[in-house]
C-alpha cells in the first residue's frame, strides 16, 4: 500500500448494540443504544448538553467502556475492550488538545511519530496535510501562536494524518465566534465529501447538523429520539422534543371538527387531521399572510427586521404566539391585525 | 515630568530600608571573612587566607551537602513526579489524604521528624552512620514541594484531553508519559527541582540530628565553624556557601525560561 494517496478501500461500518452507560457516581448518561453507521457517511449526533451524545462518540472512540452486555463493532468485528490507542479513529476534541510542547508540524506529525514512519515519508506527509488544510505557512509555530480556526485546522490535519478508519468530532466548532464557524462549516463539509472517510460528528447546533450530516441521531435524555436525514428530522419529526429542537416549530391547540382544525385564532382546513387531535404544529415558512382573512387572525406582537425579511410574531390568541418571516416589502408594525394561510400539508401532528 | 508626591519617597524609603536590612549583613557577613582581623576592622587589611583555611578543613562537607542535594533531587523526581501525576489524575478521598500527609514532614518540626528516624532506623549502625541516613531525611523534607509544583502544573492544564489525543494518535501509556505529561509539566518540574535543591542544601534542623562527625553537611559545618572558632572563618565559610548556591540558582533560572518548540525539519529543508 502506498504510504501518501488517500485511497482507502473500503470505508469503515461502526454498529453500537445496547450500549449504555452509567457513570461510577451512579449517573445514567446513556440508555442502551443501538445503532448502525454506513462506510463513508457523515453522521452528526445531535442534541442539548447532557443528551448523552458525546458519551456515544466517546465509547465509539474507545474513551469510555460501555455498560456490561453493549458491544461496539467496526467492520464486524468487535472492539469493546480494544483501547483507543489499538483502533485507529482519528479525534477532533472541543478543545482541540493540540500539544503545546510541540509545533504545528510537530503535532501534525505525532501520530505517524507513534507508528515508527521513516523521517521522509513523515515530512512528506506533514507537508501535504498541511497542504490540505492551507496551513502550510504556520508549521513551525507554536500552538499557542495560533487562532482558534488556525487550532481547528491544526486539531483537523493532525487527525487525518494518520489515515484513521473513521474521524470522530466531538463540538469542533464551538469555540469560534460565528462567522468562522460557518466558513469552517463549508470547509469541513467538502474536506469529508472528498475523503469518503466515515465521519461521526457531535453538535448541539441544529444549522451544523442539517448542512454536514448524510443521517442526523437526534439524542434527548440518553435516548435516541430520532435517527433520520436532515429532511425527514425537519419535515417529519418524530416527537416534540425533536420538532422544537430542530429549528423552529409553530404550535396551536385546539380540536379537529370535520377536516377543519378549530384554534382561538381561527378555522384550519386540514383533510387528513388524524382523529382526535388537539394540537398542530407547523413551520413558520410555511405560513403566507393573507390578502384580506385568512385562516387565523391575529395581531402583531412584536416583529424584528433580519435584512432580506422579517420576522414576526403574531398573538392568535394562543399561549404562544406564532413565528412567521414575510418579506420586507410589506409595510408592517406592531399592534397590525394580519389575516394567516397555512399550508395544510406541512401540519404535523404530535401529542404529548 | 509628574512631579512624585511624598507618598512615593516614604514608599522608597521604605522598600530601601528594607532591603538594607536584609542585605547589609549578607555583605557584613561576607566582608568579614575576607578581612584579616574582623575585631581590629576592614583596616587591618583583606585576605584569602580564611577562604582557604575553610577550603582545606570543610571540603567534605561542601561536596557532602552538593551530593546529598543531587541525590535527594534524583530521588523526588523519581518518586515526586509519578505520585504528582497519579494525584492529579485521581481525584479521591484517598488521594486527598495522600497529598496532606505528603506535607507533613514540613509542617512537623524537622527536629522531631529526625527524633522519629533514629528511634526507628538508629539501631541499623551501617545505615545510621551513613550519609544516606540524611539523605532520607531531606527526601521526606523537600518531595512535598515537588509534588505540590508539578501537580500545581498538572491541574492548571487540561491533561486530560491531552492525554486522549495523543491516545487517539496510537500513542500508549508510556509515549503519552514522555512525549506529551513530561514536557508539558516541564515549568513545574524545574520550579520543584529548584526549591528541592536549595532547601537541601541549606537544610540545618533535621540534619543537625541525622549526622555523624563524618558526614556533616555545609550547614551543620557551618554551625559548628562559628561555635567553636573564629568568628572570620565562619563569615569565609557563608562566602563559600553563596558562591557555591548562587550559580547552582541562576543555573536553574535560565533552564526555567520556557523554551519554544523545536522545530521540525520538514521535506523542503532535507539535505
Amino acid at each position: 500500500m502506498s504510504q501518501t494517496s488517500d485511497a482507502r478501500e473500503k470505508p469503515l461500518s461502526i454498529v453500537l448494540e445496547k450500549c449504555a452507560k452509567t457513570f461510577a457516581d451512579g449517573t445514567r448518561a446513556l440508555e442502551p443504544v443501538d445503532l448502525a453507521i454506513n462506510g463513508g457517511e457523515t453522521i452528526v449526533f445531535l442534541g442539548p448538553s447532557g443528551c448523552g451524545k458525546t458519551t456515544t462518540l466517546r465509547i465509539i472512540a474507545g474513551l469510555e467502556q460501555p455498560d456490561a452486555g453493549g458491544r461496539v463493532l467496526f467492520d464486524g468485528e468487535d472492539v469493546t475492550n480494544l483501547a483507543i490507542e489499538k483502533r485507529n479513529v482519528g479525534m477532533v476534541f472541543q478543545s482541540y488538545a493540540l500539544f503545546p510542547n510541540m509545533t504545528v508540524a510537530g503535532n501534525i506529525g505525532y501520530g505517524l511519530r507513534i507508528k515508527g514512519w521513516s523521517k521522509a515519508d513523515l515530512a512528506k506527509r506533514v507537508t501535504e496535510m498541511l497542504a490540505l488544510m492551507r496551513i502550510e505557512r504556520l508549521a513551525d509555530r507554536a500552538i499557542d501562536q495560533l487562532s482558534g480556526g488556525q487550532r481547528q485546522r491544526v486539531a483537523l490535519a493532525r487527525a487525518l494524518a494518520v489515515r484513521p478508519r473513521a474521524l470522530l468530532l466531538d463540538e469542533p466548532l464551538t469555540a469560534l465566534d460565528a462567522r468562522l464557524r460557518e466558513d469552517l462549516r463549508v470547509e469541513i463539509d467538502d474536506l469529508l465529501r472528498s475523503l469518503n472517510i466515515t465521519t461521526i460528528y457531535v453538535t448541539h447546533d441544529q444549522a451544523e447538523a442539517m448542512a454536514l450530516g448524510d443521517r442526523i441521531v437526534v439524542m434527548q435524555q440518553g435516548r435516541v429520539a430520532q435517527i433520520g436525514t436532515p429532511r425527514d428530522i425537519y419535515q417529519q419529526p418524530a416527537n416534540a422534543f425533536v420538532a422544537e429542537f430542530v429549528g423552529t416549530m409553530n404550535k396551536l391547540s385546539g380540536r379537529v371538527e370535520g377536516g377543519i382544525f378549530v384554534t382561538a385564532g381561527g378555522r384550519m382546513p386540514w383533510p387528513e387531521a388524524p382523529a382526535g387531535a388537539t394540537r398542530v404544529m407547523f413551520r413558520p415558512e410555511d405560513v403566507s399572510i393573507a390578502v384580506s382573512d385568512g385562516h387565523l387572525n391575529g395581531t402583531i406582537a412584536s416583529l424584528f427586521f433580519l435584512g432580506d425579511r422579517v420576522r414576526l410574531f403574531v398573538d392568535v390568541g394562543d399561549a404562544q404566539p406564532i413565528v412567521i418571516e414575510a418579506s420586507n416589502r410589506r409595510k408592517l408594525s406592531r399592534g397590525d391585525r394580519i389575516g394567516l394561510s397555512v399550508d395544510p400539508r406541512s401540519f404535523v401532528a404530535i401529542d404529548h | 515630568m509628574k512631579t512624585r508626591g511624598a507618598s512615593f519617597f516614604l514608599q522608597l524609603a521604605f522598600t530601601l530600608i528594607v532591603c538594607a536590612f536584609l542585605i547589609v549583613p549578607v555583605l557584613l557577613s561576607m566582608l568579614a571573612g575576607l578581612t584579616e582581623n574582623y575585631l581590629v576592622g576592614i583596616g587591618s587589611g583583606l585576605t584569602l587566607k580564611w577562604v582557604a583555611n575553610v577550603w582545606d578543613n570543610y571540603r567534605d562537607t561542601m561536596f557532602l551537602s552538593l551530593g546529598l542535594a543531587v541525590a535527594c533531587l534524583a530521588c523526588t523526581l523519581v518518586i515526586g513526579v509519578p505520585a504528582a501525576y497519579v494525584l492529579a489524575k485521581r481525584q479521591n478521598m484517598f488521594t486527598r489524604a495522600v497529598e496532606e500527609l505528603l506535607v507533613m514532614p514540613v509542617a512537623v518540626p524537622g527536629l522531631a521528624t529526625a527524633l522519629a528516624l533514629i528511634v526507628t532506623y538508629g539501631a541499623l549502625r551501617g545505615f545510621r552512620t551513613s550519609w544516606t541516613f540524611i539523605l532520607v531525611g531531606h527526601v521526606l523534607f523537600t518531595l512535598p514541594f515537588m509534588v505540590r509544583s508539578v501537580l500545581a502544573v498538572m491541574s492548571a492544564i487540561d491533561l486530560k484531553t491531552l492525554e486522549e489525543g495523543a491516545a487517539s494518535l496510537g500513542a500508549g501509556f508510556r509515549q503519552r508519559f514522555f512525549h506529551i505529561v513530561l514536557p508539558n509539566c516541564r515549568s513545574g518540574i524545574v520550579a520543584g527541582s529548584l526549591m528541592v535543591l536549595t532547601l537541601s542544601v541549606g537544610e540545618f534542623n533535621m540534619t543537625w540530628l541525622l549526622h555523624t562527625p563524618l558526614n556533616k553537611t555545609l550547614p551543620v559545618g557551618l554551625a559548628d565553624a562559628y561555635a567553636s572558632l573564629r568568628l572570620e572563618i565562619g563569615s569565609a565559610y557563608t562566602l563559600v556557601f553563596f558562591i557555591m548556591i548562587v550559580p547552582l540558582l541562576l543555573a536553574m533560572q535560565a533552564i526555567a525560561t520556557p523554551r519554544k518548540p523545536r522545530p521540525v525539519r520538514r521535506e523542503d529543508e532535507t539535505p
